[in-house]
């Protein structure tokens, strides 16, 4: 059996990042949990990515327009980010700050959109909502460029407060009225999108947030029971002291990092799963005047944390970037590739920057359906099963140290051990050991033993890829 | 009349891009489509003329066939109101229904629920391409989504038959059913076990086909092929999906070459699929669908066409009355819809009424989403 120490480590760096190598897992194992969250809570101890390397053999990513460029532009930072959790938060925050190519019809400012994520993602969370309403992109896609002093649009404000900030209610109450609603969306008028340069001859240029002070609704207007002439960023700084906007973002942080929850709209009448632990991350909510990066050092090293193992089913995102990065493909190198790679995750059902609506992916299991399943099942067992790559080569030469011959049983722990210390059921491993069992012991002391070792290790890790088990992370 | 001993089976196959529908049915008598199309517009000698106002793309010869035969029934003007200039967000509302707001369930994934409830057939509902389309996604609605028939399975990557096979009993045994292991354990067996299921039989489908008809090697060709397959194999499966490859229709540029090649191809594999499903005694019950999420601009820019609105759409079939439905919309300049596009006369969801109604025999107002004037096609 693995040590509690490497799969305490796997279980980390494949929730607060995209997985890892077997070798990695070993490395930031030595180092300690403590001081590999503490590394990863400061992305800027990280070196960054190579962005000159990068756009020396990718010059398409630099202001690109096509919408499968900036995706795949974000696939290989997935991949190849030493600061992974700056983009785990990206991911999270696009998956709850929803907005889509399919209406803003421009692949560069979703680029920019991901961007401000990766940049104010794990700050402050006044500052983040801020970003948010101040992004011409969102506030395109939620109609705030339609909303007038004289014709009011209530879609951004009221999504502000029920999807991105406070949530209908907590604890069975409800946390704003209609009222509520309108009075933020009045708030919001004149918070819009510069008018666009004409596209032809030079093509788009980038968006441009403005404030025109001539179309906002300057009047008192009464929010949440404070009275004022509010503008947007009033509005902002009412909701962010709210304790229904700390039990929300607290919640998400637990759906997201720690186990699946029930789908939002089902919050304000069910309780979360660990009550303690959401009540925690309010506190330091409120204690920490709104730092999500504190949040998320008392979530990383707290027990609900650590005990969550496997408690959630993997969004499609961390199947495909997880199983590359375990075997070493599209990392440190780059080649052609990428482009089917970045388009995987659209075929399991999350077509990243292009959620289906602003309610986001519906998550946990209603990730899986049987096209879906195909789709990752496939997927992940075709790259575990490539001998060839660097990440299965390792994973190879560590089952082989284990010793000069072993049984089926040793073999078969070896490769639950190597694949990320799975938690595979008593039945499944049972059906792993019988087919494990025809071919009886494994030795390597000849070239023509180490090629056979290698092959039934490549088909082991496949079928362990297809377990249901693969599944979870 | 429908004939009822065997289930009516829709087959569509989606346009995507953005179909031009003015150089696709021409209104060759109309002036001003020479107007506004100096670069684009088709010479009247080329036209393949239905009657004196209205004809074929020249690549259209094949399909022309179908319309002699009084078996295609083309739609004019089609779109819905208020249109979205949007690819995705376009081809969504024709797949959902729900141009005013976002929605995320299809009308063929309620088709299929409606027609199996208890999803006792995997293969109701099969796509063909990688990905499922919106218009056939709806919760606990399993359909399977097919990359390439002659390939498709579970661990497909695994060299060698007897490896695979054996890999594939270690797999079935390992997704049987589990206790105590929990909800969402059970659920993601189950899936795999209906997986399995349904990539076993559509595998023998290859195997039990042969014809003489062959298809063109191109995406269209070879899904249209796989849908005859899956057909012919007589799994039970009532809708069948397809779409061109992506954005294929989108003809900003070089549009006439393009726009050319890809009808031809479109035009000859409706042919091959209809002469095959007949060379089987197997097109009686079969309807196929081809549309597109918008037309394009009335005038051309020199090279191409932008996105526009209303457009055509075709349905080819058996018991398909022949015929053109609906008026040509206007191409004078006060009669276009905003910014200077055709307008959309006949809302989509009216061709789909007739269909679930009259084809799948089922409840269309709850599917599209309201009443809407049935197309009398059938």
């Amino acid at each position: 059996m693995p040590g509690q120490d490497i799969a305490l480590m796997a279980h980390l760096l494949r929730r607060a990042g995209f997985g890892a190598s077997r070798s990695e897992i070993e490395d930031k194992a030595a180092e300690g949990y403590e001081a590999t969250v503490e590394d990863m809570l400061n992305p800027s101890a990280q070196p960054m990515i190579d962005e000159d390397l990068m756009l020396r053999y990718h010059p398409t990513y630099n202001h690109a327009g096509a919408i499968e460029i900036n995706t795949q532009n974000w696939v290989y930072r997935m991949i190849n980010s030493p600061r992974q959790l700056q983009e785990k938060m990206s991911l999270f925050w696009h998956m709850i700050f929803c907005a889509g190519h399919s209406k803003i019809d421009s692949g560069e400012e979703m680029g920019r959109m991901i961007s401000m994520f990766r940049d104010n993602g794990m700050g402050n969370f006044r500052d983040l909502l801020y970003k948010l309403s101040t992004n011409p992109g969102m506030m395109y896609y939620l109609d705030n460029s339609e909303s007038h002093k004289t014709n009011l649009n209530e879609n951004y404000g009221r999504e502000l407060l029920e999807l991105f900030s406070l949530g209908v209610g907590k604890d069975e109450a409800f946390n704003y009225s209609e009222d509520d609603v309108k009075a933020c969306a009045h708030a919001f008028t004149g918070w819009n999108v510069a008018p666009a340069y004409p596209p032809f001859p030079y093509g788009r240029s980038p968006w441009q947030f403005r404030f025109d002070p001539t179309d906002h609704d300057d009047e008192e207007k009464t929010f949440l029971g404070e009275t004022g002439r509010w503008n947007g960023d009033d509005i902002i700084d009412i909701v962010c002291k709210q304790p229904g906007t700390a039990r929300f973002i607290s919640r998400h942080l637990y759906n997201y990092f720690v186990a699946d929850e029930v789908p939002v709209p089902s919050w304000r009448q069910t309780p979360p799963k660990d009550g303690d632990l959401i009540s925690e991350l309010e506190r330091v909510y409120f204690d920490s005047g709104y730092d999500i990066t504190e949040m998320l050092r008392t979530l990383f090293n707290s027990d609900g944390f650590k005990n969550a193992q496997f408690a959630k089913v993997k969004n499609p995102a961390e199947m495909v970037v997880g199983t590359m990065r375990l075997v070493g493909e599209h990392r440190d190198e780059i080649k052609p590739g990428l482009f089917e790679i970045s388009q995987e995750p659209k075929y399991m059902g999350m077509d990243l920057m292009n959620p289906p609506t602003v309610e986001g992916w519906h998550t946990g299991h209603e990730w899986i359906d049987s096209g879906t399943l195909v789709e990752r099942i496939n997927f992940a067992a075709d790259y575990l099963g490539k001998t060839d790559l660097s990440g299965v080569q390792t994973m190879i030469t560590n089952l082989m140290g284990q010793g000069s011959s072993l049984t089926p049983e040793q073999f078969v722990d070896g490769c639950i051990d190597q694949v990320g210390c799975l938690n595979i059921t008593a039945d499944t491993k049972q059906e792993l050991l019988t087919h494990a069992n025809r071919d009886g012991n494994l030795t390597h002391s000849s070239d023509a033993e180490k090629g056979e070792f290698a092959r039934r290790s490549g088909e082991m890790f496949q079928m362990l890829a297809a377990t249901s088990e693969y599944q979870f992370g | 009349m429908v004939s009822t001993n065997k289930e009516n089976i829709l087959a569509v196959l989606s346009l995507s891009g953005g179909n031009d529908g003015l150089n696709t049915v021409i209104p060759f008598n109309e002036g001003l489509y020479r107007d506004y199309r100096p670069t684009l517009s088709i010479p009247e000698n080329q036209i393949i003329p239905l009657n004196d106002q209205i004809g074929l793309h020249p690549t259209m010869a094949p399909l022309k066939r179908f319309w002699d035969e009084g078996k295609l029934a083309i739609f004019l003007g089609i779109g819905y109101p208020n249109p979205s200039y949007s690819h995705f967000r376009s081809m969504d509302i024709w797949h959902t229904c729900e141009p005013d707001k976002v929605g995320t369930e299809g009308w063929l994934g309620q088709v299929i629920k409606d027609i199996d409830p208890n999803s006792e057939n995997v293969l109701t509902g099969v796509n063909f391409g990688r990905g499922l389309p919106r218009a056939l996604a709806k919760e606990g609605v399993p359909v399977a989504s097919v990359g390439d028939l002659e390939t498709y399975g579970l661990l497909t990557g695994i060299d060698g038959d007897a490896q695979r096979s054996q890999a594939l009993d270690v797999f079935g045994r390992m997704y049987g059913p589990t206790i105590g292991s929990g909800y969402t354990m059970d659920y993601i067996r189950r899936t795999g076990t209906d997986a399995l299921k349904g990539a076993d039989i559509l595998a023998t489908a290859p195997d039990k086909y042969s014809s003489t008809v062959e298809y063109s090697a191109t995406a269209i060709g070879q899904y249209m092929k796989n849908i005859a397959q899956t057909h012919l194999a007589e799994f039970g499966t009532r809708v069948l999906f397809t779409t061109s490859p992506y954005n294929g229709f989108d003809t900003h540029a070089n549009q006439a070459s393009d726009h050319a090649r890809l009808w031809t191809d479109v035009s000859r594999t409706v042919e091959n699929f209809m002469d095959d499903l007949r060379e089987h005694d197997a097109s009686d019950n079969v309807m196929l669908f081809m549309h597109s999420e918008f037309g394009r601009r009335i005038a051309d820019n020199g090279s191409g066409t932008d996105h526009g609105a209303g457009s055509v759409a075709f349905m080819v079939g058996e018991h398909v009355k022949g015929g053109i439905y609906g008026d040509y919309p206007s191409l004078e300049s006060g009669e276009q819809e905003e910014g200077g596009n055709l307008k959309s006369l006949m809302d989509f969801r009216s061709v789909y009424t007739t269909i679930v109604d009259d084809w799948m025999h089922l409840d269309a107002k709850q599917i599209v989403g309201g009443s809407y004037e049935k197309i009398p096609f059938l």
